[in-house]
Order: structure tokens, then sequence, then C-alpha cells
């Protein structure tokens, strides 16, 4: 029996799935990435064998030099993996830790086409992490706390600085912090709205990354879009199983 | 690069130190860009020399023609004519503005969201590290975008011979009327120039010179329509590049030798990747010496790049000027005639460039588009979004990037081509 692997080197964390020559997921491992992706990357494969891997995420380069491994953009990977769990899904948002993509899909599974956020992190895990931590709550309860708001502030600054000192602001005029919570939500589900819309106009969308797993981000966004969200288990684990079934596809 | 030029760049009010600087850092990234590709064609050996000696042997060549006379004109711009420029006997050079240089000097004088072509002009002269610039006799802007038109009052006081061409934005017979007085007026300040009255002949044998220059690169691009492609974009898009500096006869000698031995390969199905490799057309902004980045992105993604529909590409070269006019006038007209052609963003509305693309696609067998756009660049990035939409429509794939000079954003570039790549296999 050949296992493969997948393995996805994100930004904030890696994950490393291993599926079975019948797509039949039997590992599924993650850690955060850290200052020595390499060495973060290496204990993660001495925990989990296969025969084969397949890399993708932004440190997909650096793995496939290390380990001469395959390659593939987190685009294709993450189109796979939630056609894995969902098998008509059409429209994909993966919002990450520091980038976040809009992905339509054809019938077939092939991408048709995708937009990613800019250069900078507004938008992203690593902007709404800034924020709780400004506000003080642990990125967990982020998102719960934001849904106990009364009403949300706007905030109209998308550059994680910016928003930060907006943020102070409006702390010191003694807002409540679940208030402005909220606002920040809102803010990032707007962008990501916008991409979605840029891609795809109707149909159910696949939330994956690890911002997936924010109650508040997957409420506020089927609310602004006005169409179904459909949440995997673990959403921040798609694009390692995309790139384990893709490799597994190739033999 | 020979020692022997450090007295002709000191000459030429260069700043030795930066230039130094500037000249290591082309040769580094010309190493690793160009000479790292695999299976080049060999008769590109002569555009090695030539960008080895852009600022060396090429720079002697010019002060030796304004030695024995000859002036120099430099321009940014494709609608500046060189045939008129060769009449006059006058040397036309396009002028750097492919490389981020000075860019604190020159947000001292333009706002930081202009676009890396038009901040890098003023870094080349601010910086004092471009020899062309230094050795023209004449500079000409032209009232292309906002952008342009109004850096160029900027860069007035800073050169001492800034003449300013006014162009049409409309395709319109008042449009058409204006870009002929406009280029009699150019004519007229090349003959003031120059002192060298042009005649029948010599403007028939500048529109020839010219022509020929045309040719050759149209006959490179037909190649490049071939599966494997004999020639790497990068390679190609070099070739365009050096369009604008060489010696014209001697441009376009090297041009046919190149096609010569691209025929060769074409006949027996040789190329520079496998048969099938992923075909992109890139369409938008020009791509100025050294601004290598998205064509070194995109052929280290597994695809292959085979048209530019840009101003360093098919736009600036496509059509050639009717030989057959038998009065300078005539001549005149014919020049205006195809220069008037030209698909430039700045003119409204620009529906021929959507053209040109969707044939550009099909006759170089095309994949997928990517349309490539300088920040900050309205004209192009305005009408990235229906141009996208519009071959979309039609089952073209199209890519829209926006970028600038910096490689801040290599990482996320890759990604977005990778993926496009990817999408098209």
């Amino acid at each position: 029996m050949t296992h493969y692997g997948g393995i996805d080197i994100g930004s904030r964390t890696i994950e490393l799935v291993v599926v079975d020559e019948a797509g039949q997921v039997c590992a599924s491992l993650q850690c955060d990435t850290g200052y020595d992706p390499l060495a973060a990357t290496r204990s993660l494969i001495d925990a989990a064998p296969f025969d084969r891997i397949m890399a993708t995420g932004y440190g997909r380069t650096l793995f496939e030099i290390s380990f001469e491994s395959r390659t593939v953009t987190e685009i294709k990977a993450h189109a796979r993996g939630a056609r894995a769990l969902f098998g008509d899904a059409a429209t994909i948002i993966d919002i990450g830790g520091q980038d976040s993509k809009a992905i339509a899909l054809l019938e077939n599974g092939r991408v048709k086409k995708f937009e990613m956020n800019d250069r900078c992190a507004a938008g992203t895990g690593k902007f709404l992490e800034i924020m709780a931590r400004t506000l003080g709550f642990t990125i967990d309860d982020f998102g719960r706390e934001a849904l106990q708001a009364q009403n949300a502030l706007t905030i109209s600054s998308m550059c994680t600085v910016f928003a930060e000192s907006e943020v102070t602001s409006l702390i010191a005029k003694g807002e409540d912090p679940r208030n402005i919570a909220l606002g920040l939500h809102h803010s990032v589900i707007r962008r990501a709205a916008a991409m979605i819309n840029r891609v795809s106009s109707a149909g159910d969308v696949v939330f994956t990354g690890g911002v997936a797993r924010n109650p508040c981000m997957t409420e506020l966004l089927a609310k602004q879009l006005g169409r179904r969200v459909l949440v995997p288990d673990e959403p921040q684990r798609i694009g390692a199983l995309g790139a384990a079934l893709l490799l597994m596809e190739e033999h | 690069m020979s020692i022997d030029y450090q007295t002709m760049w000191t000459d030429l009010g260069l700043d030795l130190t930066s230039h130094d600087a500037l000249l290591n850092v082309l040769g580094t990234a010309y190493r690793d860009i160009y000479l790292a590709q695999e299976n080049r064609p060999e008769t590109m050996a002569y555009f090695d020399f030539v960008m080895s000696e852009v600022h060396g042997l090429r720079i002697k060549e010019l002060l030796d023609e304004k030695a024995a006379g000859r002036k120099i004109i430099g321009s940014y711009c494709v609608f500046v004519p060189e045939e008129m420029v060769l009449a006059a006997n006058a040397t036309l050079v396009g002028l750097c503005s492919g490389a981020d240089f000075a860019m604190e000097e020159v947000e001292k004088l333009l706002p930081r969201n202009t676009c890396a072509l038009i901040k890098s002009s003023f870094g080349f002269k601010l910086g004092k590290v471009c020899p062309y610039l230094e050795s023209a006799d004449m500079i000409v802007g032209e009232n292309t975008c906002d952008g342009k038109k109004k850096a160029y009052e900027s860069l007035r006081p800073l050169v001492d011979n800034l003449y300013v061409m006014d162009l049409p934005q409309v395709k319109s017979a008042n449009g058409k009327a204006l870009l002929k007085s406009e280029y009699l007026r150019f004519m007229e300040a090349l003959q003031e120039l120059t002192g060298v009255a042009v005649t029948t002949e010599s403007l028939r044998s500048g529109i020839k010179t010219v022509n020929a220059k045309r040719n050759a690169i149209h006959r490179l691009s037909a190649l490049r329509a071939a599966d494997p492609a004999p020639i790497s974009g990068l390679d190609a898009l070099l070739a365009n590049q050096v369009f604008f500096y060489d010696n014209p006869a001697r441009f376009t000698d090297a041009v046919n030798k190149i096609c010569d031995e691209l025929e060769q390969r074409v006949a027996s199905k040789s190329g520079v990747c496998p048969v099938g490799t992923p075909r992109i057309l890139v369409s938008g902004c020009p791509q100025a010496v050294p601004n290598w980045k998205l064509p070194m992105i995109v052929e280290n993604s597994g695809a292959i790049i085979v048209g530019e529909e840009s101003c360093v590409g098919e736009r600036g070269t496509r059509n050639c000027v009717d030989e057959s006019g038998s009065t300078v006038d005539q001549l005149i007209d014919a020049i205006v005639e195809r220069y008037f052609q030209v698909d430039c963003a700045i003119f409204t509305p620009n529906t021929d460039r959507l053209a040109h693309i969707e044939e550009m696609v099909k006759a170089y067998r095309a994949d997928g588009v990517i349309h490539y756009g300088l920040q900050f660049c309205q004209p192009y990035l305005m009408e990235a979004i229906p141009v996208e939409k519009a071959l979309e429509e039609k089952g073209i794939p199209c890519l829209r990037l926006e970028t600038d000079y910096s490689m801040e954003d290599a990482g996320q570039l890759t990604t977005r081509v990778e993926a496009f790549v990817e999408q098209l296999r």
C-alpha cells in the first residue's frame, strides 16, 4: 500500500496530511511554522510515514529543494481539497495567515479563475490575530466575542498598522471591545466578499484556511454574500489534503 | 567592461560610484536571468555582447558620431518617429527607464504613486547614471498619459534640451491632423538642431532603415508561433528592448541571423522547451531594460512567453511605413498613417488594442494572456478590466497582474503565475 503525503507550509502553521491509495486520510498533523520551517517540517515528517510527498504553501519551494518533492500552488491544492469534501464545490475562499484567495472552479474541478489579495496582510488571519491581541482576546475567542456585540463599529482602515491605531483610539473612547471586534470582522468580510464576487456570482462557497474556524467570519460571510457558506471540519488542512490527493491521482 | 570607459563616463558627468553599482546589479541580473537559460540560440551571443557593452562601446559609438557632427536624440516613447530623426542625420536612442534608482531623490519631485517607469526615468537623471541621457543633444518628451505629461514639467529644469511633443488622444480626423502638425514641428526642430534639411531621399532612406528593423522583428515574432517555441520570451523581449538602443542596420542584421537559426530549429522541431509547454501572451505596459521581472517569473514557472502586446513588443513595431511617396509631404503622410495606428491606451476609445490581443493569441497560439500593468499606470490598468472580461468571454484565460520594479512581491507574483500556468495545463 502506497501512502501519499501533502504538506502545506503556510506563514503561520504547517499541515501534513497522508492519504492511502483510495484517498482515505491516514494521518493529519499540524505544527507552528515558527522561525525554522525546515526543522518544524522534519518533526512532522518523522511522525507520519508516507512514500511520496507533494508540497504547497508559501514555503513549498524551500521544501522542494530540501526534500526533492513535487510542488503545487495553494490555489490548485485548495481547489482539489475542497472538492474532496464537497463534491460539487464551485467557489472557494481560502483565508490563511498571510494571504487570501477566491477560486472559481469549472464543473470538472479545474481552476477557472482566481483572485489573490494584494501585497499586505490586510484581510488575512494575521490582521485578525494582531487586532485580537490589541483588544485583549485570544485568537480562539475572538470570533465568539465579536458575535456577542450589540452593534458593529466602523473600522475604515484595512492597513494593519493604521487599523491598530484606529482600534486603540476606539478603546480610549471607552467603546465595548466586542463592538470593535465585530467592526473588524466586518471589514475583513467586505474585502473577502468582494473578492469572491469577482470570480463567481452565485452558488455555495466553501470556506477554507485557518480563518474559517472563526464562527463570526463564517456567519458574516454568509450574510454579506447571501449565499450558503460551507466549512470543512478542519479547514486549515484542506491545502495539505488537496496536495496529497493530487499526488495520489498522478500515480 | 573595460576601464577605458571611466574617463568617458566622467566626461559625461556620470556619478561613477553609483554607475558602478548599477552596472554590477545589471551584470549580476543578466547572468542570473539570461545566461542561466538553457538551450539559447547561439546567435543570441550578439545580444549578450550588446548588453555587456550597453553603457560602454555603444556610448563610445554615439560619442564618435557626435564628434563627427551627428546629433543624438533621446526618446521615451514609440511615438517619436525614428525615420525623421535618421533623415535629419541624427541617431535616436531610447532612454533608460526600467529600474528603480535614486528613489528618495525622485520622490522629492514626484508623488509616490507615480508609475515605476516615470520614476525610473527621473532616477536615472537624478542619480546621474544614464549615459544615453547625458549624451543626448535633444530629449524628446511626449504628452501620452497624464503622469508623463506632468512629469515633463518637472523634468524641464533638470535638463537643458527637453522638447515636448503633443499627441492626440482620439483617433479622429482632428487627431490625425494634430499628429501630422506635431511631426512637422518636430522635423523643423530636428533640422534646426542638425542644420540638415530633410529631403525626399533622406526621408525615404530613413523609412527603409526603420522598416527593415521592423521587418526583422516581425520575422522573429512569426517564428515564435512554432511549438516547441524556438526562443524564450526573455530572449525575444531582449531583442525588442535593444531595438531602441542599437545601430539600426546592425540590429536588423543581428535579428535576421537569429531568425536564420530559429528557422532551422523550427524545421527540426527543436526548441527551448518541450512541445505542449503552456504558451503565454504578455499584454500591457512596456517592459524597458532591465525590467525582466515578469518573463523571468513566467519562464521559471514552466510556461513560455510567445508574444508581447506592448510598446516594447508588437505595439511598438507593428506596421511599416509606405515607402512609395515621391515628395517629403507624401512620405510624412505615410509616417503619420503608420504611427496613428499605434494602439496606445492613451487613446479613447482604444478598441483596436483588444482586436490585436485576440489576433496575437491566435497567431502565436497562446493558451492564455497575462495582462501586465505597472502600478499606478492608469490607462493600462483601466483597460485591463474590460480586456480580461472580453478575453474570458471568448474562452481565453487571462491573469491580471499589477506590479512595479521592486522584488518585494516576487513571491506573491510567483504563486499567481504558477497557479495560472496550472490552470492552462
